[in-house]
Order: structure tokens, then C-alpha cells, then sequence
């Protein structure tokens, strides 16, 4: 329990580096602003201000945590893009301005992290600001034209343009994440907005569209739409709670019974979870999305589970040193055992060809890259094991690059030479 | 359905019908037909898309949200006209037969909720701003009156075919698909309301969190479905260290589901004890497999470390998010009620309730699989030893509860045969009651 939450405030802390903080900043500028616009002019509509603002601190109540450590508050999202782009309440026009939204949408978080922070939650501000940010970009894009009543007063002519500013909203969200998650995990930009829009689709599409529920419904059933319209999206966050929760003890499941190969004495200790997470990062350089890097994360664990088909442990479990022939028939029985899941093919693919030489004689298929990765990161371990000594991680290096060509994907090694050499 | 009896097809035809003569009948006036084409295609998309309840092929599909929005927009025939719109649902399965029952029950389901709407005051036509909150009521009434009818006919069919298994089950489910049906009845509403402000894109927007909502739930099952078959290959890897225990974790969790459901266990708590029914002998990786595969007896040492598998089980599984009660279980599945187990030698109450339900399945798998010194003993045997070590070894309530699931719902045994080449092991580290007992406490096997 103490390691976990060490580790969690070093993310936290991690994540308040240069560019985020200048994220927070701007977002406390734009609350200052806000703020102070709003108590100049006066609330405007005070019982749909505080409807909204009611909803969005429930929301960021219920936040919940996507797969591969992302923040997301689907509720809060939606009742703050809804009152961004909100026209009429009953048949009264909205009248109010984008720094009220915005001053809404900031206090109603706020007021929503409190429970969190009072638990010893820990609260990522550079995450809330980029959702604040993503709903002043529509707010101060639609408000003026809304006041202005440039926008007829039709669904055709209206859906258009909130469809719009709620899609560009939601596109800028995962543009900034994108950016931070660049920064915090050294991925490429490209990819890590390939990875958020993929990971977002689905429930941004059920945000986007509540939000403009609520904003049309609000003309019907006045500020009771605030309530119905969260309904749905309630169902959806509880189903992908229960899901990322499912995914995590997955995840914990496979590196703990990878462990059974080194209880069992057929590797060393801590083998795998060196090798799993020495393959992680090599892939994360050379432009792996996640979906890849998860795959890569499971085989990299279980790669040395055909071991068990073995009478006795390789001496030190040291699979660099036993014959080809020995190295395909554990790779070709780990393969076996995970494909009887029948739901990870990808990884028994990966594990069947961890012993193929990058260059296969004749015309033979390459192996897959994760497989070429867990080739370089397992013969690196079996070398350097457990050691942390500089000279003896750049002679092992120094030895997989001799077999570069064959045996090795350069490139892997290069990456691998780069994440471990200084 | 299987093959229909006369009078089964009697009230078939007569729903049919019924079905007909209410369209039929009309009043085709005081409707918007371009709102009857919108919902019609709304709920083919509803009916292709249903979900199976059971492997006997009935089914669930979200055809309420069509057919009440049509009750409010177009009033009793134009629902009923929408519902028929039944009989174009793309989706493979249904027998023509079937197909047209639901269409019938369907439409008449729509018919019946369309009349109840007017009879509790509610207004046919696109809600605006003073409908609200007075249509509520009505809807409501109409959303009751349309899965009830729903059901009743649904289980008027099941009656009369007297094919009781494939009928919607036992209370509990009905109640749970009625709130479901209710539930998703109220999106009917919803798309009545927003028809004034979004016109015929207030069915799409209204869908689309539906279906992610949908998308979202079938996410996790997907997701809990690939974890089961993941723990399941590994212990199957793990247990090729021993063929004759192959299938044991896989048999000893089923047997541990069956007591737990038995005694009235929530289901977490049996979610968790299937895992630690998978995984509860995963410690004996670290059992060196010499001494798995003995022949002869024993020595001190080896029991030591054969004593010692329970423990190693828990430091591999330890960084689990289980529930604390399944690491228990793992832990303690060798202790006996007389206290004369292992790894503590802890007795009675004091021995976690996993724990004790696990021994039970474990012993009762290993008697009745084959073992390298003896053959599989027959499940009435292997039930008698229980109940004679009932109160000495296993906890008198979990043996009778184990006992009378199998007696309803029966027990499979592993496929019996001894493989060329299958390797001769001791009855070692095991749930082999008489494996386990040391020195004078040599129980059951050795009677």
C-alpha cells in the first residue's frame, strides 16, 4: 500500500512538469477571468446555473479511470458542453455569456473534487484543466453567436453548428491529453492521438450526444432534462468502471502467474517482469500504439511459460544459452498454453515466434516486431539480469549488436541501446 | 419452439388474428405517416439487434423504445402499425412461425399500451412544453400495460407448448427484463419529446447513448469472459507438470461454485471462489517435480515441502486484486475441521469458509478422478467417504450442501482411461484425502 501510493503522488508530481503547468496556468487565468466576468455582470438565470452546475459536480464525483491510466468524466463533460451550447430553457432564450459556462463548469468541478481530495484521492489539476480548457473552447465559440441570435432557431439550423462545436470541443480534449500523455510517457504525438481518439470514440460519442440532448430537451422538459439525459450515460460509466476494473486484475492475473516459471526455479526471480517491462518501453519508442504495447506486455510476461513443459529448469533459466531447437520447441508449447485461451492469439503468435531469427533463412515470414522486441529484451536480461552496472549493460548491448542482422532487428537494439546505455 | 401442438397453434393463429383485425379496423386518421416510417425503421433497427436470453432462442430486443414513442406521436394504430414493422427484422434464428408470433404479440403489446395511454388522459400528438410533467402518468400507464401484455402472451405460448425450460425462468429474471423493459421504455418518451425540437433526428441522438451504454456492458462481459479462459490456460499449463491432475482446478472450481451457490453465496463472493477454485494449487510449481512424481513413500523433508504449496500458491497470487476471502481460501484448503491439517493446523471455525468449501470439491475430485496407484472411484462412493470424514475433515454443512447439488444437477467425472506414457505420480500434494494424512491419520484411500 505505501509503495502504491508513493508511486501515484511520483505520477502526480510527474505530471505537473513544464508544459502542464503552464496547462494549470492558463486554466487558473481562465477561471480568474471567469470569475471575475461573471460577478460584474451578475448570474444570469441563476436556477439554470446552479442545475448545471449541480450536474457537472456530480460528475466529477463519479469520474472514473479508463484503461492505460486516463481521467474521465463523461457526466460532467456532458452537462458542461450542454450548457455551453444551450439556447432555450422552456421558451425562455439562455442568455448567458461564455464566462459564466466557463465559471459554472470550474466551480462545479471544484466543488466535485472536494469529496475526492478528502479521501486522499490523489486529483490530477492538469487533467481537469484540460477539461475545463476543451469546454471554454466551445463555450467561447457558440455564446456570442447564441446571444447575438445568429443561429436560426430550427433543429436543421441549429444541430449543425453544436454538433460541430461539441465535436471540436471534444477533439481539442484529446488533443491536449494526447499532448500531456506525449510528454509524461515519451511516445510519439501521432500515436498517442491515435491511442486517446480510439480509446475516447465510443464514450465521447455518448458524451457529445447527452450534451446535445440535454441542451434540445431543456426547450421541452425545462431543467428536469439535466437529470434524464444523465441517465444513459450513468449506465455506460458503470459498465466501463466495471470494465476497466476487470482489465486491470487481468493485467495483475497474467504477471502474477508469470511468476509461476520463477517459484517453479525455471527462471530467475523477477525474469519476467524486467523483460515485460524493458519490451514495453522499447516499443513505446519505436511508435507502438497501446493496443500493441498491451499485447506486447501479456506475451513479453508469459514468454518463458513453455518452460514449464521442461523436466528441469535450463540452468539459470537462461534460454540465450540453450540450442535453437530447445529455445523453438518452449516457445512453440508457451504458444500452445496461451492459445488454449482462445482469446489472445495475437499474443500466442508473438510467443511462438520470440525464438525466430529476425532474418528467417529461406522465404519464411519475418517474426512479428514484438516478437523481434521480446527476442532482444529476454537475451539482454539473461545477460545483465538484475545488475544495474553501466559497463556490464554496454557490453551486452555490445553483444546483441555483434548479432545484429541475423539474429537481432537493428532497430530494436538501437532503441534498446538507447533506453539503457546513457 | 420445437414441433407445435394443435392448440398451440390455435393461439398462435388467434393472436394473429387479433393482430390483423386491430390494424385492419384502424382509424388510419390523426397521424403523420412519415412519423410511423421513422419509428418503423427504428425499431427493425431495435429487433435486429436483440440480444439471446438463453440457448433455446428466446430473446430480448429493445423494441419498446419504437413502439411507446409511436403510442405517444401516432396514438394506438400507428404503434400498432410501427410494431409490425416486427416482421422485417434482419436477424437470423427465428422460424417463420415465431417470427410471426412476435410481430402479432408485438403489435397488439403496442395497440393495448396506445389505448391504455388514452384511457389514463395522455394526448396523442408531439408533446411541447405544457405536456409536462402530466404525460408521465400516462406514459407510464402505457409502458406497464406494453411489457405485461408482452409477457402474458410470451408466456401464454410457453405454457401451452409446456416446454417450461426455455420460458423466461424463474421470477427473478422475468422482474429483472420487465425494469429492463421499462427502462428502456422511457427512451420512448424521450423521443417523443424531442420530436418538436429535433424532428426526426430525435430517435438518432437519443440512440446513440443507448447504444454505447450497450456497447460499454458487452465490453466488460467480453473482457470477463477472455480473463476466465486466460486464468483457466494457465493453470491448465501449470498442471501439465501432472497429468493426472489435469482438469482438477477446472473440476475443484466448478464443485466449489456449486456448494457456494448451494449454501445462498452472493455472487461476488462465488465469482471469487471460482478463481480461487482455478487457482488454489498453483503453489505446487514450486513443489520440485520429483517429488510430485515419486513412487515410493515419503520422507520428512518431502512433506515439508509438499506441506508447503499452499503458502507458495499465496505468494503468487498475493498481487491479485481478489478479495482477501479468495487468498484465505488458497491458503487453508488443506486444513481439516479436527484441526490435524495444513499449513496451521487451525480447526473448526476458525478455518476461512473458502477454505472449507474448497476442501470439499478438492477431495472429492481427486477420489473421483484416476490416480497413477488406483482407479477413479464412482461419484456414490466417493459422496459416502464425504459424508463418513463429515465433521473429522470437511464441514458437515458444505459436504451436505455439495451433496444434494449433485444429486439435482448430477457430476461429470474426468474422462477415465490412463494414457501411454502418463507418468506415474505419488499421491502426494493433491486434495487426495489420504494423501494428506500423515502417519496414523491414514483415512479414506487406505481403507
Amino acid at each position: 500500500m505505501l509503495a502504491r501510493r508513493s508511486r501515484t503522488q511520483a505520477t502526480t508530481r510527474n505530471f505537473l512538469d513544464s508544459g502542464q503547468s503552464l496547462l494549470v496556468a492558463f486554466a487558473g487565468l481562465l477561471l480568474i477571468w471567469s470569475v471575475t466576468q461573471t460577478a460584474v455582470n451578475g448570474v444570469n438565470d441563476v436556477h439554470a446555473a446552479l442545475a448545471f452546475g449541480a450536474l457537472i459536480a456530480f460528475g466529477e464525483l463519479l469520474r472514473l479511470n479508463l484503461p492505460g491510466d486516463r481521467e474521465a468524466a463523461p457526466i460532467a463533460t456532458a452537462g458542461a458542453m450542454a450548457y455551453a451550447v444551450l439556447l432555450r430553457v422552456g421558451t425562455v432564450p439562455a442568455t448567458h455569456g461564455a464566462g459564466q459556462v466557463v465559471a459554472v463548469t470550474a466551480i462545479g468541478m471544484i466543488v466535485g473534487a472536494l469529496p475526492h481530495l478528502a479521501v486522499g484521492r490523489p486529483t490530477r489539476i492538469a487533467v481537469m484543466s484540460a477539461r475545463l480548457l476543451a469546454v471554454a473552447c466551445a463555450a467561447i465559440a457558440f455564446r456570442p453567436l447564441a446571444n447575438a441570435s445568429l443561429i436560426g432557431s430550427r433543429w436543421w439550423s441549429e444541430l449543425p453548428v453544436m454538433l460541430a462545436l461539441v465535436v471540436a470541443s471534444l477533439f481539442v480534449e484529446a488533443v491536449i491529453s494526447a499532448l500531456m500523455r506525449t510528454e509524461a510517457l515519451r511516445t510519439r504525438f501521432i500515436v498517442a492521438l491515435g491511442d486517446e481518439l480510439r480509446v475516447q470514440m465510443a464514450i465521447g460519442a455518448a458524451t457529445g450526444a447527452s450534451a446535445l440532448l440535454i441542451a434540445f430537451a431543456a426547450e421541452v422538459m425545462g431543467l428536469a432534462a439535466v437529470a434524464v439525459f444523465a441517465a444513459p450515460l450513468l449506465v455506460t460509466q458503470v459498465a466501463l468502471r466495471r470494465y476497466a476494473g476487470i482489465r486491470a486484475t487481468y493485467l495483475q492475473t497474467v504477471r502474477a502467474l508469470a511468476r509461476v516459471t520463477e517459484i517453479g526455479g525455471y527462471v530467475e526471480t523477477g525474469h519476467s517482469a524486467r523483460v515485460s517491462r524493458l519490451a514495453v518501453s522499447i516499443g513505446r519508442e519505436l511508435g507502438m500504439p497501446e493496443a500493441a504495447l498491451l499485447e506486447l506486455e501479456y506475451a513479453a510476461l508469459m514468454h518463458d511459460i513453455g518452460q514449464l513443459s521442461l523436466r528441469d529448469p535450463v540452468p539459470g533459466g537462461a534460454t540465450v544459452l540453450v540450442t535453437r531447437a530447445e529455445q523453438r520447441r518452449i516457445a512453440e508449447y508457451g504458444a500452445e498454453v496461451i492459445g488454449q485461451a482462445r482469446v489472445l492469439h495475437a499474443v500466442a503468435d508473438i510467443v511462438r515466434r520470440q525464438s525466430d531469427p529476425c532474418r528467417p533463412a529461406g522465404r519464411a515470414q519475418p517474426p512479428p516486431l514484438s516478437s523481434r522486441i521480446i527476442r532482444a529484451a529476454n537475451a539482454y536480461d539473461d545477460l545483465v539480469g538484475s545488475s544495474d552496472d553501466p559497463s556490464r549493460a554496454a557490453e551486452a548491448v555490445e553483444r546483441l549488436r555483434l548479432d545484429t542482422g541475423s539474429e537481432y532487428d537493428p532497430r530494436v537494439v538501437e532503441a534498446l541501446s538507447k533506453l539503457v546505455v546513457p | 419452439m420445437g414441433k407445435l401442438s394443435r392448440i398451440a397453434l390455435l393461439y398462435i393463429g388467434a393472436v394473429v388474428v387479433a393482430a390483423v383485425a386491430v390494424v385492419a379496423v384502424g382509424p388510419f386518421g390523426g397521424f403523420d405517416w412519415r412519423q410511423v416510417g421513422v419509428l418503423g425503421l427504428l425499431l427493425v433497427a431495435c429487433e435486429s439487434s436483440a440480444t439471446l436470453l438463453n440457448s433455446r432462442g428466446l430473446t430480448w430486443s429493445a423494441n419498446s423504445i419504437a413502439s411507446l414513442a409511436a403510442v405517444v406521436l401516432c396514438g394506438p394504430v400507428g404503434a400498432a402499425l410501427v410494431a409490425c414493422c416486427t416482421l422485417l427484422g434482419i436477424r437470423r434464428g427465428p422460424k417463420p412461425a415465431q417470427r410471426l408470433f412476435n410481430t402479432a404479440m408485438y403489435t397488439l403489446s403496442a395497440y393495448l399500451a396506445g389505448r391504455a395511454f388514452l384511457l389514463f388522459g395522455g394526448h396523442v400528438g408531439t408533446p411541447g412544453p405544457s405536456s409536462f410533467p402530466g404525460i408521465i402518468g400516462s406514459f407510464a400507464a402505457a409502458a406497464v400495460v406494453h411489457v405485461a401484455v408482452n409477457f402474458a402472451l410470451v408466456r401464454g405460448v410457453f405454457w401451452l407448448t409446456r416446454d417450461a425450460e426455455s420460458a423466461p425462468g424463474r421470477l427473478g429474471l422475468d422482474f429483472k427484463l420487465w425494469l429492463t423493459d421499462l427502462g428502456y421504455g422511457a427512451f420512448g418518451l424521450l423521443i417523443a419529446a424531442l420530436w418538436s425540437v429535433l424532428g426526426p433526428f430525435a430517435p438518432v441522438l437519443v440512440l446513440i447513448p443507448v447504444i454505447v451504454a450497450r456497447w460499454a456492458v458487452a465490453q466488460f462481459a467480453a473482457q470477463q469472459r477472455a480473463y476466465e479462459a486466460t486464468v483457466s490456460a494457465l493453470c491448465q499449463a501449470v498442471e501439465t507438470k501432472d497429468f493426472y491432475t489435469r482438469g482438477h482446478s477446472e473440476r475443484v472450481s466448478r464443485g466449489s461454485v456449486m456448494i457456494a451457490t448451494e449454501i445462498g453465496m452472493r455472487v461476488e463472493r462465488v465469482a471469487a471462489i471460482r478463481y480461487a477454485g482455478m487457482l488454489h494449487d498453483v503453489g505446487k510449481l514450486g513443489v520440485p517435480t520429483s517429488v510430485l512424481q515419486k513412487r515410493s513413500s515419503l520422507t520428512d523433508d518431502e512433506y515439508a515441502a509438499i506441506q508447503l504449496h499452499p503458502m507458495r500458491g499465496i505468494d503468487i497470487v498475493r498481487e491479485i486484486g481478489f478479495l482477501d476471502e479468495a487468498l484465505a481460501g488458497i491458503m487453508h484448503h488443506h486444513e481439516r475441521i479436527d484441526g490435524r491439517g495444513y499449513p496451521m493446523g487451525l480447526a473448526g471455525d476458525e478455518i476461512p469458509e473458502f477454505a472449507r468449501v474448497l476442501s470439499v470439491a478438492d477431495a472429492f475430485d481427486a477420489m473421483t478422478s484416476d490416480r497413477s496407484y488406483r482407479g477413479a472411484r464412482p461419484v456414490p462412493e466417493a459422496v459416502a467417504e464425504l459424508r463418513k470424514w463429515a465433521g473429522k475433515q470437511f464441514d458437515p454443512a458444505f459436504v451436505d450442501a455439495f451433496v444434494a447439488a449433485i444429486e439435482r444437477d448430477g457430476w461429470s467425472p474426468p474422462d477415465g482411461g490412463i494414457p501411454a506414457g502418463g507418468q506415474p505420480v505419488a499421491a502426494a500434494a493433491d486434495g487426495d484425502p489420504a494423501a494428506d494424512a500423515v502417519g496414523p491419520l491414514r483415512t479414506i484411500e487406505s481403507l
